[in-house]
């Protein structure tokens, strides 16, 4: 499961670890957005350092996907400051992110699913031979790397040609994160990868986010499942009605306190209070506040835990 | 880029396995079975059946000049088919396809006559006003993010409209006049509306120019990164613009693409016939569009070829003349075509269901 940082990728190493140390790559202050008059978020602070794992989490509609739109290049922030390397910056294009070795994994948009696994690989910066009128597809390369490519990062495909909407989900997610790692990728940006995935997906979703951290990546991890955080997170931010609600590193904070504030536990403290109004609800089974700290009915059990258990206790 | 240094194998957990190594889940289907799921396929055996039937039911089909002819109705279907299907693929539909045909036929005759000017300043004119009405296209889909159905219905009505009472308040008549007379007419009817001897058959150049533009569209979906791209917006045009696919230059093209297809067909019929019909061209479009759906074109988008739409255009000439030699009554060809179309589509599902079922 661990590097020892002479991997495939040494090029990408030597870019980023020497200046890397501690300096953040992508850094925001109080930054935030707004569509006309509603206001999406505001006051969020993120530092994502590479081989640093940052978890960003959040109930829907708490600002996650805006967050990542502005650093990923779909939409520009309109307050705070947006850093890469610390020089303020401003995207328009997702490919101006992508020139600065920002690299988004979205959740549902990542490939085109009729498209074969090595032609979604390369899609957008496909390799080619021969002078322009008949500059082609250099096809045997491009089936070639992203083999070799996918095969680092333990997945095995039998037929590269077929449709890579016929893969499971969590292998699609491997395939979108072996492609922004073999492109360069600094800082990659993960969009709710094992939201629609089942235990094992998710593991090894999460196996390859820990792969991609040790391989000097600064990765930024978006989930709303504290569990999953919690095994390779270095750094965790709770974001609630568009703004900050926790920022904390690994030793700040527990997995019981991280899940409280995931779960709302005031919220749920009052939504109690609101069914016990309406007839016929047991409230009595449902937990009071002071009982949240357990992780109540989360979706992450014990088999999911082990793929992923190495990257987890190895950070300090 | 950086992929050159493949060097170490394996940084993760399982050990690299051997190049040969497979996860044992997908068996090989038998290479029948694999080529049946293929739609080109299918609407090859579509046109081969069609045109078996034709060879029993009218027997003047057999004859070479026949052949000639029947190829020639489906080079002019077949020439606007594939920037069609090529459109249809990357997600889009174009309405006005059949209309600017003879909107382009229309400008380069008028304008030439009118002026009096070598009909090659028409021609020229014609072709910048044919890929500006395709941009126009391209560029209203493209920035409204309407359905390309609904904004190429416009410009097929606008279209439609200008063609006549342009041409009649010009000509103060619905046909554009004989340029036949014209400087540059004999060279640029050797371009777009000769013909050649083959073994004493007249085959007609417009053949010729089919199978190379569609050997050309083959080429560039399969081995250019352009294809790729047209198949990406097709296909997920979020995802192709995530990962950095220019998708509006790509939706556009093929627009101005399916412009000059029209330019071309317009050319065509400007010099085989002299002098252009301003009302018509209206229905064209939905052959074209069947052709490239019969030819396997996802109607959504992402997937499809340009050769099936050569078959498809092949099975629609066939049939066109085939009713003729046949001597039957050539009312009879738009039901005809109602029924292939329905046929095809539901033999292509059923043989790609079958096939890919194993």
């Amino acid at each position: 499961m661990t590097t020892d940082g002479t991997g495939t990728h040494g090029a990408i190493l030597t870019d980023t670890v020497p200046e890397g140390g501690d300096s953040p790559l992508v850094e925001l202050r109080n930054a935030g957005k707004s569509y006309g008059n509603i206001r999406a978020l505001h006051g969020v602070d993120l530092v994502v350092r590479p081989g640093q794992v940052t978890c960003v989490l959040g109930d829907n509609g708490a600002g996650k996907s805006t967050l990542i739109k502005i650093v990923s290049g779909l939409h520009q922030h309109t307050e705070g400051e947006f850093l890469v390397d610390g020089r303020p910056v401003r995207f328009s294009t997702p490919r101006e992110a992508l020139d600065q070795g920002i690299a988004t994994v979205y959740q549902d948009l990542a490939t085109v699913p009729l498209m074969p696994v090595w032609r979604n690989f390369f899609l957008g910066s496909e390799l080619t031979k021969g002078p322009w009128p008949v500059r082609r597809l250099d096809i045997d390369t491009m089936k070639r790397t992203a083999d070799d490519e996918l095969r680092n990062m333990g997945i095995v495909l039998d037929d590269l040609e077929q449709p890579i909407g016929t893969l499971s989900g969590g292998q699609r997610q491997c395939v979108a994160i072996a492609r922004a790692v073999h492109f360069g990728a600094r800082v990659l940006i993960l969009d709710e990868p094992t939201a629609a995935l089942g235990v094992k997906q998710s593991g090894v979703v999460l196996k390859y986010i820990a792969a991609a951290r040790d391989r000097g990546l600064g990765v930024i991890f978006i989930t709303h499942n504290p569990h999953h955080a919690y095994m390779v997170g270095d750094h965790f931010s709770v974001l609630r009605l568009g703004t900050m609600e926790l920022s904390a590193s690994r030793d700040q904070v527990s997995l019981e306190e991280l899940t409280n504030h995931m779960a709302g536990g005031t919220e749920l403290a009052a939504l109690k209070h609101e069914l016990a109004q309406v007839r016929g609800v047991d409230v009595d089974e449902l937990p009071e506040e002071k009982d949240l700290t357990a992780p109540v009915a989360n979706p992450a059990p014990g088999p999911a835990t082990d793929p992923v258990a190495g990257p987890g206790e190895k950070t300090p | 880029m950086s992929m050159t240094h493949h060097a170490e194998p394996a940084v993760t957990t399982p050990p690299a396995p051997g190049r040969k190594e497979s996860d044992g889940r997908t068996k090989q289907r038998p290479l029948a079975l694999r080529l049946l799921a293929r739609p080109e396929v299918g609407v090859f055996l579509g046109a081969v059946a069609v045109y078996v039937f034709f060879l029993i039911a009218a027997p003047p089909v057999r004859d070479g000049s026949s052949m000639a002819n029947i190829l020639y109705q489906s080079s002019t279907i077949g020439i606007m088919a594939l920037p069609v299907a090529l459109l249809m693929i990357g997600g889009e539909f174009d309405l006005s396809a059949g209309v600017a045909v003879i909107t382009s036929a229309l400008t380069a005759s008028m304008l030439s006559y009118q002026l009096t000017m070598n009909v090659w300043v028409g021609v020229v004119v014609a072709l910048l006003v044919s890929l500006g009405i395709g941009f126009l296209n391209g560029w209203m889909v493209v920035r409204t993010g309407l359905p390309s159905f609904l904004i190429t219905l416009g410009t097929f009505l606008i279209l439609q409209g200008v063609n006549l009472a342009v041409t009649k308040l010009i000509t103060t008549n619905v046909a554009t006049d004989d340029i036949s007379d014209m400087d540059g007419f004999g060279q640029a009817k050797k371009i777009f509306a000769s013909s050649f001897d083959v073994g004493g058959v007249q085959v007609k150049i417009t053949i010729v120019y089919w199978l190379v533009f569609a050997a050309l569209a083959t080429w560039v979906l399969l081995r250019t990164k352009y294809g790729n791209w047209v198949f990406a917006v097709g296909g997920n045009k979020e995802s192709a613009r995530a990962v950095g696919v220019p998708v509006t230059f790509t939706k556009i093209s093929l627009f101005m693409l399916v412009g000059f297809g029209a330019w071309f067909v317009g050319m065509h019929q400007l010099f085989t016939f002299n002098t252009v019909q301003s009302g018509e061209g209206v229905g064209q479009e939905l052959i074209y569009i069947s052709a490239a759906v019969i030819g396997g074109c996802l109607l959504t988008g992402g997937a499809g070829s340009a050769i099936g739409p050569v078959f498809g255009a092949f099975m629609f000439g066939m049939v066109q003349q085939g009713i003729v030699y046949a001597g039957w009554n050539p009312d009879w060809f738009k039901a005809f075509l109602g029924v292939m179309l329905l046929g095809a589509v539901l033999i292509n599902l059923w043989v790609q269901r079958t096939a890919t079922r194993r």
